[in-house]
């Protein structure tokens, strides 16, 4: 358990960001309040990022464990963390040009979010409920003062508050969760907690426990019947806000989540997956007729985010590795599918104001023709139509559950997709087949071209590289059952 | 002489668990009252730790009771921060007062 020099190197990047992010402390309590600062340590915060995607990939040749076994630096742990720093690097590029009724020019946004992105990395590669309990604090702590970023907007704070209240409930949760497995299990290692549970029965208090905590990471990745927090927390954070939460925690929650389920209680998959069962079948519902009467796209978009979970968690539920190459498939088209579409919402603007109603997007094919098509294929890869990548990610975790023998659940979520294309497609229609007499601002910032380029290319052009995505998630989905211990 | 064992720390860690949760849905006034109760959680998943640790005969509930306690002052904190610019914009902490968002 002693520590060793050679426990740096797999942990390189977290280390690395999270020098980086003291660092910006000291640039952003000298360098002024100005919004010139604030852009300086967005920047400097790019620039990191991109330096830690070039550490992960120099680590990737040499899987192991650091740290006593606290910290695991496996395939599986390189793709999710890839997915989250793309996904973080992309939320902070749309950041750069807030204005207007979202005002977050303020320094401390990017060190936050860099604080927060080590958290997330931390959990992807928590292998010990230590490890898992301060990387979700990590996390959680700097988002919550993120939601409350504005802070002269009772909406911003209101739902900083909420997320607060919720996400420490969560939190409680989840810790009393670990508290019962390590007493009945002996050990806070995950490896250790699997070798302890391949003998005998189980006690009442390990399910109890075990229950506890799925529930409190259910919290963290927004799946119903604890999803409460996510619409208020959506609508009522600034809009660059909005747009990291879409994108990068859930992703981290769920990679925490599977490596939970797959490599603590891999053995006793037929305990949890009932749980995880319902949950998936609980957000699909909630998340496809929830975004129904919603007049908000923020608020749209978090039942959207809800259903997406439920999707995932189908895969998740067959416990098997399909399921969890399925699950990896689903978040990496999540991560461009909200890029691209808060690239899109963030430019829903008149006369400097964000307008963020639903009907504010009629007729945008006819003032912003680019846009509209950028958002249609968005819209069109949420409901999962083929070839767009969001038909992959739900093919792959239906595929896995029907593999598993779940074949209800994956008849649920095959229903419930068909209900939730209603709203996306109700977009395309205000866009294509309705005129309006308030055209949205006209200016479109180099930022934002980017990020929709990127994620339009990316999802359209999904099924060409998707030999190359199913090779590195089934690696990883075998690192995760197992392989690297 | 009543002799101590796990199962009367783990009742009274779970009675204190019980009132934190309950604390939180059944309290209609204040939000800080909330946060008391999740303090109260906290400190009731402390004990668990604790007793288990003794219990297990190893150190690692007692360091993970360590770290939960420091966690815990930097969450009230950011609790508390958050609440206060929330007050400045609403002019109350009354749980029913946090209701600008529905639905």
């Amino acid at each position: 358990m002693a520590f060793q020099m050679t426990d740096i190197i797999p942990a390189l990047p977290e280390i690395f960001l999270a020098g980086l992010a003291l660092v910006l402390v000291l640039v952003a309590a000298f360098g002024g309040e100005e919004a010139g600062n604030a852009r300086r340590v967005t920047r400097l915060s790019l620039v990191g990022i991109a330096i830690a995607v070039f550490l992960l990939v120099q680590g990737d040749a040499m899987p192991s464990l650091a740290f006593g076994g606290m910290f695991a630096a496996d395939s599986f742990a390189f793709y999710m963390k890839a997915l989250v720093l793309v996904g973080t690097f992309a939320a902070l590029l749309l950041s750069l040009r807030p204005e207007g009724n979202d005002d977050i020019n303020k320094p401390e946004f990017a060190l936050l979010v860099m604080l927060a992105l080590v958290g997330m990395m931390l959990m992807i590669s928590a292998d010990d409920l230590l490890a898992l309990y301060m990387g979700i604090e990590l996390q959680s702590l700097p988002l919550y003062v993120v939601a409350a970023m504005r802070t002269n907007s009772l909406r911003s704070s209101e739902a900083g508050l909420k997320y607060f209240l919720l996400g420490a409930l969560s939190s409680g949760m989840l810790l009393y969760g670990a508290s019962l497995v390590y007493g009945i299990c002996g050990t806070t290692d995950f490896a250790g907690i699997a070798a302890s549970l391949s003998s005998g029965d189980l006690p009442v208090a390990f399910i109890v426990g075990m229950v506890f905590m799925v529930s409190g990471l259910a919290f963290k990745v927004s799946a119903a019947p604890f999803h409460m927090w996510t619409p208020d927390v959506y609508e009522g954070s600034p809009t660059p806000v909005t747009t990291l939460f879409a994108i990068a925690p859930k992703v981290a929650a769920m990679a925490l989540l599977m490596r939970l389920t797959y490599g603590a209680f891999g053995q006793i998959a037929d305990q949890w997956s009932q749980v995880l069962v319902a949950l998936s079948i609980a957000s699909m519902a909630v998340g496809a007729l929830g975004a129904i009467m919603q007049t908000d796209i923020k608020r749209m978009m978090a039942y959207s985010s809800i259903a997406h979970m439920g999707y995932a968690l189908a895969g998740l539920a067959a416990g098997t590795p399909a399921g969890a190459a399925g699950v990896m498939i689903y978040m990496t088209g999540y991560v461009f599918m909200g890029a691209g579409t808060f690239a899109i919402i963030l430019l829903m603007r008149r006369d400097g104001q964000a307008a963020t109603k639903i009907v504010d997007l009629k007729g945008l094919s006819r003032t912003h023709p680019l846009l509209a098509i950028g958002l249609l294929v968005m819209m069109f890869s949420m409901a999962g139509i083929p070839p767009l990548a969001g038909f992959f990610g739900k093919w792959y975790v239906f595929l896995a559950a029907v593999q598993a023998g779940l074949v209800p659940l994956a008849v649920i979520g095959v229903v419930m997709s068909v209900v939730g294309a209603f709203y996306y497609l109700r977009i395309i229609r205000l866009m294509y087949f309705e005129d309006t007499d308030a055209p949205l601002d006209a200016e479109i910032p180099a930022v934002n071209k980017l990020v929709l380029g990127v994620s339009m290319a990316v999802i359209l052009l999904f099924f060409a590289g998707l030999g190359g995505v199913l090779t590195a998630t089934d690696t990883a989905a075998i690192a995760l059952m197992g392989g690297a211990r | 002489m009543l002799e101590l064992s796990l199962s009367h720390y783990l009742t009274v860690s779970a009675i204190l668990f019980a009132l934190g949760i309950f604390g939180i849905f059944l309290n209609r006034k204040n939000v800080i009252t909330i946060l008391m109760s999740i303090e109260l959680m906290l400190l009731a998943v402390n004990i668990n730790m604790v007793a288990f640790s003794a219990y297990n005969g190893n150190l690692e509930g007692q360091v993970f009771s360590l770290f939960i306690l420091t966690v815990a002052a930097a969450e009230a904190a950011i609790g508390l921060a958050i609440l206060v610019v929330f007050f400045r914009n609403r002019g109350s902490i009354a749980v029913e007062d946090v209701n600008m968002m529905k639905g």
